[in-house]
């Protein structure tokens, strides 16, 4: 069980060096990827949350090894922050066999059962459902696990969210809505696909507790989730955060982001979740730049190791693609 | 005449299709400013305005249904589903409400509707992103199933499915979007739901449609190498099936193989050997044989070239079928 919410003040002195070091994990991962796509090494769809990776960090950190995580195709921060290893992942977007869905899913289908991390998603609002069967499994069987369902603003204007929301709130499930609002759905801005931009009021009409947190903030990020885990573990029924980021990148590797203005990113970039913490944690004596420099260097290493490993796997032999398709024991 | 891709083949068949009638209108996910993820609608919104070309939430159900009424009240809705493996929430109105609202008026309401899917694999991406589902489709009473496989076809049937009173799914063979063409816009273009021979032949008939039709074509050209006469026949209409054309076809070659992306197992090419066998038994010099797809999730793009009929596997279905 994770401990009650911190405030901003324990979290600086105590967490914040693990998170800031964890979002650069991620956002180093992701650029070299950007790198592999060009010498297609990785190829397929490749959905980056560079930008949103205080979200990522911030609420699966806050997260107990018994809870659960849905995820979407944009996951990579999300898989890597549950503790996916760098190698399994990587070797699945290079679509190798040693992968952690032994190269069949990609960039978009990151899964690891036994970390109770039911997968990036390509199917927009994919996730919704199962997350509240899980949630209801959970409590007919009195566990207090919590599942985290994660998704973007896009995927609210789905038919699954609204039958999600208000079957999670009706029967007062351990669900944990996470909308990660990044203000775009590939093209579509925020106010061209919902009539009510306020997405916590949305939420909130189905009957749970919902607000909205400033997304570029790591510390915001946790503290707000430690707070609605312990709620929603507490049987307050489900909860939804809204967490408003943006990416800094286009929406996947094919995007020519021909919608947005090159100054609304730029403006955006100004408050990148990990130039702000590192500033704030450098002005309070919390890290140094040394133990910054350490970090990079050994992020560096794992990323270059999670390559190698990679370029050495073999792919999945065709012969075993009929593999887990279904059941492998003779039928009784 | 106009050398175009099929993706502006399409592009400029629904260009043509709303001048002539501005009942027709677009609609669909990023469809208007971006032009659609392939592009397939780009500069269309420009020229039309936000009313006909409409960009839509991310709402496949909320959007096929919202045709539904388009049409019901006079509208010509042409709907883009992004790719195959997004079709899913919408299953439900298409097959529950689209394919039926002709048969529960008793021929009162129409419901002239296209649905564009782009379909199957061969770009490198992977499950729900390379799906053939066509056979849901055309299994299902009441719709109309076309998937164009050249610029123009894709140029003409666009116009012509949209012009059907019925509803069409109109599939388009993603991985061929930016083969060309020449494209005779002043010629009279052949009807919707007639199979075509593309190439004729004495020895056995090649029956594909959508990306498997240049795979076919490139068989036959191989085999002819080799001294064997292969005849080739484009489907186009999935459902209806053209079973007069391919049966000719196998009357006069004995021996036919069905080519599609698709898995195998209960796909078109299931369909299509069973009304061969009841229309052709005695013209068979072979049994009729499938090549298609696995029955299994798409594979991940690195072992695609494996999992999708090519050409070897077509001419090793052909050497079969004249060995027997
Ligand atoms: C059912 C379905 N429809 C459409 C798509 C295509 N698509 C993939 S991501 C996306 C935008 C989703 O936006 P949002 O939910 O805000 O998440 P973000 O990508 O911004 O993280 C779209 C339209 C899809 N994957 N699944």
């Amino acid at each position: 069980m994770t401990a009650l919410a911190h405030d901003r003040e324990t979290l600086l002195a105590q967490g914040a060096p693990a998170l800031l070091r964890q979002m650069i994990r991620v956002r180093r991962f992701e650029e070299k990827c950007v790198e592999l796509y060009s010498a297609t090494k990785i190829r397929g769809f490749l959905h980056l949350c560079i930008g949103e990776e205080a979200v990522a960090v911030g609420v699966i950190s806050s997260l107990g090894p018994g809870d659960a995580v849905v995820s979407t195709y944009r996951e990579h921060g999300h898989a890597l922050a549950r503790g996916v290893p760098m190698n399994a992942v990587m070797a699945e977007m290079f679509g190798k066999a040693t992968g952690c869905s032994r190269g069949r899913g990609g960039s978009m289908h990151l899964f690891d059962a036994d970390l109770r991390f039911y997968g990036g998603n390509a199917i927009v609002g994919g996730g919704m459902p199962p997350s509240v069967g899980m949630a209801l499994a959970d409590r007919m069987n009195d566990r207090d696990d919590v599942t985290a369902c994660i998704f973007g603003e896009g995927a609210m204007a789905e038919g699954e969210f609204h039958e999600s929301a208000n079957l999670a709130a009706l029967w007062h499930l351990p669900v944990l809505f996470v909308c990660e609002n990044n203000r775009y759905a590939m093209g579509t801005a925020l106010a061209r696909e919902h009539a009510e931009t306020d997405l916590t009021v949305r939420a909130a009409s189905y009957g749970m507790v919902a607000w909205a947190v400033d997304g570029m903030d790591v510390l915001a990020v946790r503290e707000a989730a430690e707070r609605a885990i312990a709620l929603v573990r507490g049987g307050g029924g489900p909860c939804f955060l809204e967490l408003r980021t943006y990416r800094f990148r286009a929406h996947s590797m094919y995007d020519p982001d021909r919608y947005r203005d090159k100054a609304e990113i730029e403006r955006w970039r100004q408050s990148d979740p990990i130039p702000r913490l590192t500033g704030e944690l450098l002005a309070q004596g919390v890290v140094s730049d040394d133990e910054v420099a350490t970090w990079e260097g050994e992020i560096a290493q794992e990323i270059e190791a999670a390559i190698a490993s990679a370029e050495a796997a073999p792919l999945e032999p065709v012969s075993d693609l009929t593999r887990f398709v279904t059941s492998e024991r003779q039928t009784p | 005449m106009s050398t175009m891709t099929i993706a502006k083949g399409i592009n400029n068949g629904l260009r043509v299709a709303m001048e002539k009638d501005s009942r027709v209108v677009l609609m669909g996910e990023d469809i208007g400013k971006l032009g659609g993820v392939f592009r397939v609608t780009d500069g269309l919104q420009k020229d039309f305005g936000e009313d006909r070309v409409i960009d839509t939430p991310l709402a496949e159900a909320g959007i096929v249904g919202t045709a539904i009424g388009m049409a019901l009240r006079g509208y010509r809705p042409v709907v883009e589903i992004q790719f195959d493996g997004f079709i899913y929430p919408a299953f439900d109105h298409i097959v529950s409400q689209v394919a039926k609202m002709r048969a529960r008026s008793l021929g009162k309401v129409k419901l002239p509707m296209v649905i564009r899917i782009p379909v199957g694999g061969g770009i490198g991406a992977v499950e729900h992103h390379s799906e053939s589902n066509e056979a849901y489709f055309a299994h299902t009473a009441g719709l109309k199933v076309v998937c164009c496989s050249n610029a123009e076809d894709a140029y003409w049937m666009i116009q012509q499915a949209i012009e059907t009173d019925d509803p069409v799914l109109f599939y388009e063979p993603k991985r061929r979007y930016w083969d060309k063409a020449e494209v005779d816009e002043t010629a009279a273009p052949r009807e919707l739901f007639k199979a075509q021979v593309c190439r004729e032949g004495t020895d056995a008939t090649l029956v594909a449609y959508g990306p498997m039709v240049k795979t076919c074509l490139q068989a036959a050209e191989a085999a002819a190498g080799e001294g064997k006469n292969l005849e080739v026949i484009d489907l186009r209409s999935l459902s209806p099936l053209d079973m007069d054309v391919i049966a000719a076809s196998v009357e006069k070659t004995g021996r036919m193989v069905v080519v599609h992306e698709a898995s195998t197992f209960l796909g078109l090419g299931a369909e299509v050997a069973a009304e061969v066998q009841q229309r052709c038994f005695y013209h068979l010099e072979a049994p009729v044989l499938r090549v298609g797809g696995y029955n299994l999730p798409y594979p991940p793009s690195k072992l695609e070239e494996e999992f999708l009929p090519d050409l070897d596997r077509v001419l090793d279905a052909v050497d079969r079928s004249l060995a027997y």
